[in-house]
């Protein structure tokens, strides 16, 4: 791309600036010695043309929405769409929720995001023992398809499509989506919308795991399966690092453990018969938007390039829809204060246009009150108008990938995909992911990696505005913060006691019995019975019960 | 006298709650201060932190929650180490908890709780003095 006379002659120019840079040093020395992104990749002074002098447009960058997708998994981009504005929402009960949700798509949000609680995720029904003092605290609580009809109520679910954060009993939670549409009047294969279904983040970084990895796998596929089959538009899974970045990763290291972890569920379907070019389509990603703005960007094309890569040269795909790293962002919790708590919506708006620079299908900003408590209306309000005021007034919407060609940015996006594959190298040869994270590497490498960036906190090499530089004396505690009323619980409980007095109990014996006959067999597709399993109101924890006799529980690999 | 012996701690995740980055560089700051460190990992109860604190004999048991569960698992720890006649071990913790909310736990029984944003420092040095403290009065009751 570039012409090589040329960029001898700027190298020479650079090296007579590099000796004037080193009188003005004299004068002021720069702010630091070493100057480093914020995943700690060195930063040159100036970037230029001779940084990137290998690059080859075509092969490197491609055009939008074209292999190797750098630029972008569709060619119209923003131009044709934005990307899809939606807030992670769900506390208390499914009534409380259901009108968060229909005040977020009132105030313009375009798709549905569902937060469950923790028992929920973790396959408990709100009276069960372990389920006391968590329900309805981080996001809705789910026990039966009832609860699941007063979620949707009134949401047209052939209209808004819906991603659904839940990972080991995903296609239980799936088959109640899939059977509430079905009172809708609306078919699976009309059916838009994504389960997280993604359980290595959750043995790595996230910790709601229910099964062993092997039973897990075989739910996952089992959904890639049903998924191609019966709900081509659902995004079966989402391989999500943003949890990895939240435990203390790199970026380096969210992109290469996502794509990890990627390949071992690519793997596993594959092993399975299911073939590549088919399911793949319907692969989906999960990113953190952290602080560092332009390793931020370079980090979500490096990814994009690299999986398309993977899946090109690796798996042999050969349909381009296979290759494209479809993926939606949440700005990076972790960075939240609570100190100075409206500093955070300036740190969300940097993250926000990070991720849409990085082009971004899906978007999910935080509300400033985070790092306290769940959103009120008002405080996700102000982060649904972020994404707004992105799309509708800043105008960096009208191009796609503004800021290729940009020296540092490519040289960025090639340093990130480089350590990115020496990492995935090094998990190969171990054995892959799996077993990677059995030996607690992954854990062990992200654990300290949030260790050293505690240190830099503590010794005042990063600055967190308001926490360790810029304090105030007196913070004000007298906000308005969500508390999730705790007559929840007492409230689930009741209503489970009501449904299994009213429901037909025999069928629910009969269907879990079917079941437990199903998951003994590896090579039944299970999706079926749970559709059947949560039509006749079987509860969350009855239907997790019968796996957790059958497939057991996982026991977790403590890595400090 | 006695020899000065080591601060034991058990850093616990009680609950569901799957949020272990804070715990584990607490549990390594304190390590790295000099005090013996036992990392329970996730989903304890209450009943098995309480019985790990009593068989460690620990000086402080931290625990660390971000599900907003934190009324009731302070209160069932410092319940159960009542029953246990283990009430001289130190319960601090921290986490997503609300400075409201943080009165109401000290009330309970928890000496400290160190919210967001606390440097390590500030943590081993609370704890350092607290156990000093607690030995102090210990000693001076035998």
């Amino acid at each position: 791309m570039f012409d090589p006379e040329r960029l001898k002659a700027i190298e020479a120019e650079k090296e007579k600036w590099d000796q004037r840079v080193q009188k003005s040093l004299q004068k002021a020395p720069e702010r630091k010695e070493h100057f480093t992104t914020g995943s700690g990749i060195p930063v040159e002074r100036v970037y230029l043309p001779n940084h990137v002098k290998d690059l080859d447009y075509m092969r490197d960058l491609g055009m939008p929405g074209e292999y190797p997708f750098t630029r972008g998994v569709q060619n119209t981009m923003y131009r044709g769409r934005f990307w899809t504005m939606r807030q992670y929402a769900g506390f208390a009960t499914a009534e409380e929720s259901n009108r968060r949700y229909r005040y977020l798509l009132e105030q313009g949000q375009t798709g549905l995001s569902v937060a469950f609680d923790l028992p929920t995720q973790i396959g408990y029904d709100s009276d069960h023992p372990m389920a006391r003092g968590e329900v309805g605290k981080v996001g809705v609580a789910i026990d039966s398809l009832k609860d699941m009809e007063i979620l949707f109520d009134g949401i047209p679910l052939d209209k808004v499509s819906t991603s659904m954060t839940i990972n080991a009993p995903a296609a239980i939670l799936w088959a109640m989506y899939i059977a509430v549409a079905e009172k809708q009047g609306v078919k699976p294969e009309e059916l838009s919308g994504t389960i997280q279904n993604d359980i290595l983040k959750e043995y790595i970084a996230r910790g709601t795991y229910i099964f062993p990895p092997k039973p897990s796998m075989r739910l996952i596929t089992d959904i890639f399966e049903f998924g191609s089959q019966h709900v081509p538009k659902w995004n079966t899974i989402s391989i999500s690092g943003y949890h990895i970045r939240e435990a203390g990763s790199t970026a380096v290291q969210e992109v290469a453990f996502t794509l990890a972890d990627a390949i071992a569920y690519v793997e596993a379907a594959i092993k399975k018969g299911l073939d590549p070019n088919v399911f793949g389509e319907r692969l989906s990603f999960f990113f953190n938007a952290h602080n560092d703005f332009l390793e931020e960007i370079a980090k979500f094309r490096a990814a994009r390039r690299l999986w398309a890569k993977i899946m090109k040269e690796r798996f042999k795909v050969t349909n381009p829809r296979a290759m494209m790293l479809r993926f939606h962002t949440q700005t990076g919790g972790s960075t939240l204060t609570a100190q100075q708590p409206e500093n955070n919506i300036i740190r969300v708006t940097i993250q926000a246009l990070a991720a849409v620079l990085g082009g971004t299908q899906s978007l999910h900003t935080n509300s400033y009150d985070e790092a306290l408590c769940l959103p009120t209306e008002e405080s996700v309000r102000i982060a649904l108008r972020t994404q707004q005021i992105i799309a509708y007034e800043s105008g960096v919407t009208e191009t796609i990938d503004p800021l290729a060609g940009s020296y540092y940015i490519e040289w960025l996006t090639n340093e990130i995909e480089r350590q990115a594959e020496e990492y995935i190298r090094k998990i190969d040869e171990m054995g892959g992911m799996l077993v990677a994270i059995e030996k607690g590497y992954v854990q062990q490498e992200i654990q300290d990696s949030a260790y050293q960036y505690q240190k830099k906190v503590e010794n005042g090499e990063a600055v967190v505005v308001g926490v360790n530089k810029f304090q105030i004396k007196e913070e004000n505690v007298n906000r308005k913060i969500l508390k999730v009323d705790p007559a929840v619980e007492e409230l689930q409980r009741k209503k489970l006691k009501e449904l299994k007095e009213q429901r037909d109990n025999l069928r629910v014996k009969a269907v879990l019995e079917d079941l437990r006959k199903a998951a003994m067999d590896e090579s039944v597709n299970l999706m079926p019975y749970f559709i059947e399993a949560v039509k006749a109101y079987a509860t969350e924890g009855e239907i997790c019960g019968v796996l957790r006799e059958v497939f057991g529980e996982y026991v977790e690999n403590v890595v400090l | 006298m006695s020899e000065e012996r080591k601060i034991r701690v058990v850093i616990a995740k009680p609950g569901l709650d799957g949020h272990d980055r804070g715990a584990k560089v607490v549990a390594r700051a304190l390590r790295d201060a000099g005090m013996e460190v036992i990392y329970t990992g996730l989903r304890q109860t209450p009943e098995q932190i309480v019985e790990t604190a009593i068989q460690e004999d620990v000086d402080a048991i931290g625990l660390s929650i971000l599900s907003g569960a934190h009324e009731y698992y302070f209160s069932k720890v410092i319940e159960l180490l009542k029953e246990r006649g283990a009430e001289d071990i130190i319960v601090f913790g921290g986490g997503v908890i609300p400075p409201e909310d943080v009165p109401r736990l000290l009330e309970i029984g928890a000496k400290a709780i160190f919210g967001p944003g606390t440097p390590t420092s500030q943590t081993v040095e609370w704890l350092k003095k607290a156990v000093e403290e607690k030995r102090r009065k210990e000693s001076s009751v035998s």
